[in-house]
């Protein structure tokens, strides 16, 4: 790359030329730049990398503050082919990863896979592959965006995308790809328990299939949908929400309550 | 003198009540006089019952008096069902009237049943219910409200003592007919109609129902009326006889006018009556001989000629037992309606 | 009146074959308990199949309120032949029995006679009603306990909180009452043309099973006529199963989704019912009685 104009160069030099009149001084000093720059490039990726990683444990140090938690919340289901009311609900947590959402003689209705895939365990992952995938922005809030891949092929996450907050070490946000259950949101909101990474509103998006049941299980006549409003129905994504009240965090917690 | 003469006259709902009296408030002969016509418990005037292509019940007419029993007498789908139920509002008229305790039926319906008692056909009951439960059941339809122990008496006449408490699933058909007879007098109706009484039942209860008849009309004074196949039976308790056929009238009245004294059947019984029949064949009384239907025999004669026929058979030296003038309504009923014996009457 | 309705009431409450009511529909009710204790599960799954695919739902799904509700879906389709058994059997038991032509001949109007008739297969039904709801729905919460009542419908399903569930049984129970005395009245009326009972009560569950299949049936030239027939509206109980929601699809509890729809298929069993006893009335009034 270097090798003629180089050659060219060093003869001039050699002759008592000024260099910064010469053509091929500034054709070589371009391509230094360029190799210097490559270099520099390369170097700071490498120091990225590890960026993410420790970034991601930070992360997970601030989590791990939390051993366990119970919080009371209200749950908010929003799927188009659902009707359900806003219910009041009870979760526990213990670590590493126990958790429990509980309606009280009540019926809960959650994404697949339940809600028990957290911020908590998304960085529970102990072998994983973090990435840095850029910035962005959550709630106006300016995030970076890593890619945890998990290196365990059994582990039901495939893929995580968190939006992290660095100033804060809380996760704004996160898209999980699971292996089951498909890939949905988590939208993250956070109050008084940031401190502990413990979010006021927890927003979980996921797409959902269409749903009809035959005359002869429901026994009814009429649908009471209307066509136009069954394409309504269809592809559309579902939405649950908890809101969380208040925390009662690292007091204990039996394990009878995951059962 | 004075001499007064009243005459009043009193018209209400079609029934006619003529006094007549006379006084005198000088010595002499003095006297009053009432009459009353006896009043009608029932007058039926042209009625008629069409059913689709069939008529029923075609413009009759006749009256029952108060006290009568009255004998209804037809054959087989001569109308004489269709008429009990039209009496008791079960069958609406198609054209007639029928007036009732000199009310008009159609319209004081409630009044004139609370006075009638009926047993139509087999007289069926709620057969899950006893005896007891029945009756007090249809008292209460009747609109009164009976004790126990009236109850109990009403059972008793009928001859259920003792059955009270039974469910009438386990009664004889006699039973059921007495519980029927008890059901139409609990309300102490002053008209029972009784329409084929003695269907079913064995001698005793046929005799039992005729007691009972005799008994109703004559110690306590009801008006009623029988439909009947058992002619026998309408002979000895009716007062007055209607016959229908095909809907019609065809003669109402009662024994002495129904029967005409010329033309009395006379049942002759003898110690040797094969010897006297020979005897009877050979003289003046031949052409009276009707056709036997037992031991007896029996001529067509004049009534006022019985004692003549008595004579000549003591005087040919036949030992009578009896001579004695016979009403027969089946006769009469066989006469006047269409009927005919579809077997020779067996004589031998 | 009151008098004859008594005298009514105590004929069908002494026989013996009205209590054949009581008696199946308690082994019917027993065994639908029985079977979802036993594997309730398994039903369960197969109702919520469709909607597994894209939810998990968690919590006590098979509670009391579940368990009447299955029982009411299945019950109310065969109610109907107890009922008339009953009503259809009024006039024409006791024409077969022989008893009608003494009843009419006492002197009470033929329209008394006939109304306290139907009142007492009224209150007959109404029994009937109380044992389902008392056996279907007290009993079940006794052994299954409370808790949200999950309704899987044909295009969603409805999650009605447990504090919002009892009102609702109420008003479909006197809705189910309305629907089981139009099949009453139709018995009763039919049981006028007979001196039989099984002509009229053949008749009368004839009926029910051919009005509901064309009910049933999405066909076009049957649509038409849908809105006429009150075995469309029969099962209009369902309706009080059923919330709105707000804009932010948030049920709206204590809420119905259709009220006026409820109301439509009342007045509508209510006309049936007025028309299958007034006419009842008119012909009997008019009618010969040769039995």
């Amino acid at each position: 790359m270097l090798g003629p104009k180089f050659q060219a160069l060093g003869i001039k030099l050699l002759s008592g030329q000024n260099p910064f009149v010469l053509t091929e001084y500034k054709i070589v000093m371009k391509r230094i730049l360029f190799l210097v720059s490559l270099f520099t490039f390369h170097f700071s990726l490498l120091t990225h990398a590890q960026d993410m990683t420790e970034l991601v444990k930070k992360v997970k140090a601030k989590l791990d503050q939390v051993n366990d938690y119970q919080a009371d919340g209200m749950l908010k289901t929003d799927i188009v082919f659902i009707k359900a009311p806003v219910s009041k609900i009870k979760v526990y947590f213990k670590k590493p990863n126990k958790f429990r959402l509980k309606k009280e003689g009540g019926i809960s209705i959650l994404p697949k896979g339940g809600v028990s895939v957290t911020a908590g365990n998304i960085v529970d992952i102990n072998s994983f592959v973090a990435l840095a995938a850029g910035d962005a922005e959550v709630d106006g809030i300016k995030v970076k965006m890593v890619k945890v891949l998990p290196t365990d092929e059994n582990n039901e996450v495939v893929l995580a995308t968190l939006y992290i907050d660095e100033a804060y070490l809380l996760i704004r946000k996160a898209v999980i790809t699971t292996k089951e259950n498909g890939t949905y949101e988590i939208g993250l909101t956070y109050g008084k328990f940031a401190a502990y990474a413990l979010p006021d509103k927890v927003v979980f998006s996921f797409n959902t299939k269409d749903y009809k049941l035959p005359k002869g299980i429901t026994l009814e006549f009429d649908d009471n949908v209307k066509p136009g409003d069954m394409n309504k129905m269809k592809n559309k994504k579902g939405k649950v929400e908890i809101t969380y009240s208040s925390y009662i965090i690292n007091k204990g917690i039996d394990d009878s309550v995951f059962k | 003198m004075l001499f007064s003469e009243g005459v009043l006259c009193l018209t209400a709902n079609n029934q006619s009540f003529i006094f007549y009296f006379s006084f005198s408030i000088f010595p002499g002969p003095t006297f009053a006089g009432i009459i009353v016509l006896m009043q009608n418990i029932i007058t039926v005037t042209g009625l008629t019952k069409q059913f689709k292509n069939l008529t029923a019940v075609n413009n009759l007419s006749f009256s029952v008096n108060e006290g009568d029993v009255y004998g209804f007498l037809g054959q087989n789908g001569a109308g004489k069902s269709t008429t009990i139920r039209m009496l008791l509002t079960l069958i609406r008229p198609t054209a007639g009237s029928i007036n009732m305790f000199g009310l008009n039926q159609q319209h004081y319906r409630k009044q004139v049943l609370q006075q009638t008692g009926a047993v139509i056909e087999k007289p069926d009951v709620y057969k899950y219910l006893s005896a007891y439960e029945n009756l007090k059941l249809f008292a209460a339809l009747s609109g009164i409200k009976p004790t126990q122990n009236e109850l109990m008496a009403q059972l008793d006449m009928v001859g259920l003592a003792g059955r009270e408490h039974h469910k009438v699933k386990t009664f004889s058909q006699g039973m059921k007919q007495r519980l029927g007879i008890a059901i139409a007098l609990v309300h102490n109706p002053r008209l029972i109609v009784l329409d084929e009484p003695t269907n079913g039942l064995d001698p005793q209860g046929i005799a039992d129902i005729r007691n009972l008849i005799l008994h109703l009309s004559r110690e306590r004074g009801k008006t009623i009326v029988v439909s009947s196949h058992l002619l026998s039976e309408i002979e000895q308790v009716a007062t007055r006889v209607l016959i229908i056929d095909k809907g019609k009238k065809v003669i109402e009245g009662t024994a002495a006018q129904l029967f005409d004294p010329s033309q009395t059947i006379v049942e002759v019984d003898t110690l040797n009556n094969e010897s006297a029949l020979v005897q009877l064949q050979q003289s003046r009384w031949s052409d009276a001989l009707q056709p036997r239907r037992s031991q007896t025999i029996l001529l067509k004669i004049n009534r006022n000629s019985i004692p003549q026929l008595h004579a000549w058979l003591v005087q040919q030296g036949i030992q009578v037992m009896s001579v004695q003038p016979r009403h027969s309504l089946e006769d009469l009923f066989l006469q006047v309606t269409s009927g005919k014996q579809h077997v020779e009457a067996f004589t031998n | 009146m009151w008098k004859l309705l008594q005298i009514e009431l105590y004929k069908i409450f002494r026989r013996p074959r009205t209590y054949i009511s009581f008696a199946a529909i308690t082994a019917l009710i027993l065994v639908v308990q029985v079977g979802l204790k036993a594997d309730g599960e398994t039903y369960i799954n197969f109702v919520l199949s469709g909607l597994k695919d894209s939810v998990d739902i968690d919590g006590k799904l098979l509670n009391g309120y579940f368990v009447c509700y299955v029982i009411l879906q299945l019950l109310l389709i065969h109610v109907p032949l107890l009922i008339a058994l009953i009503a259809a059997d009024m006039i024409s038991g006791e024409a077969n029995m022989g008893t009608l032509r003494l009843m009419v001949a006492k002197p009470i109007s033929r329209e008394q006679f006939i109304l306290a008739k139907f009142l007492a297969s009224a209150v007959y039904t109404f029994v009937l009603l109380v044992w389902i709801a008392i056996t279907g729905l007290l009993l079940s919460l006794w052994i299954f306990g409370t808790g949200d009542l999950f309704v899987a419908k044909i295009s969603y399903a409805v999650q009605l909180q447990s504090n919002d569930v009892f009102w609702r049984y109420c008003g479909a129970f006197c809705f189910a009452y309305l629907a089981m005395l139009t099949v009453a009245a139709l018995g009763f009326f039919l049981s006028l043309f007979a001196e039989n009972s099984i002509g009229p009560i053949v008749a009368t569950m004839s009926i029910v099973i051919f009005f509901t299949i064309i009910s049933t049936m999405s066909i076009p030239i049957f649509q038409k006529i849908q809105p006429y027939l009150f075995t469309t509206h029969m099962v209009n109980w369902k309706e009080f199963f059923d919330e709105k929601v707000n804009a932010n699809n948030e049920a709206i509890l204590g809420s119905i989704q259709n009220p006026q729809r409820i109301i439509n298929s009342a007045l509508v069993l209510a006309a049936h019912i007025v028309g299958f006893v007034g006419l009842s009335m008119y012909l009997f009034k008019r009618k010969d009685v040769l039995s």
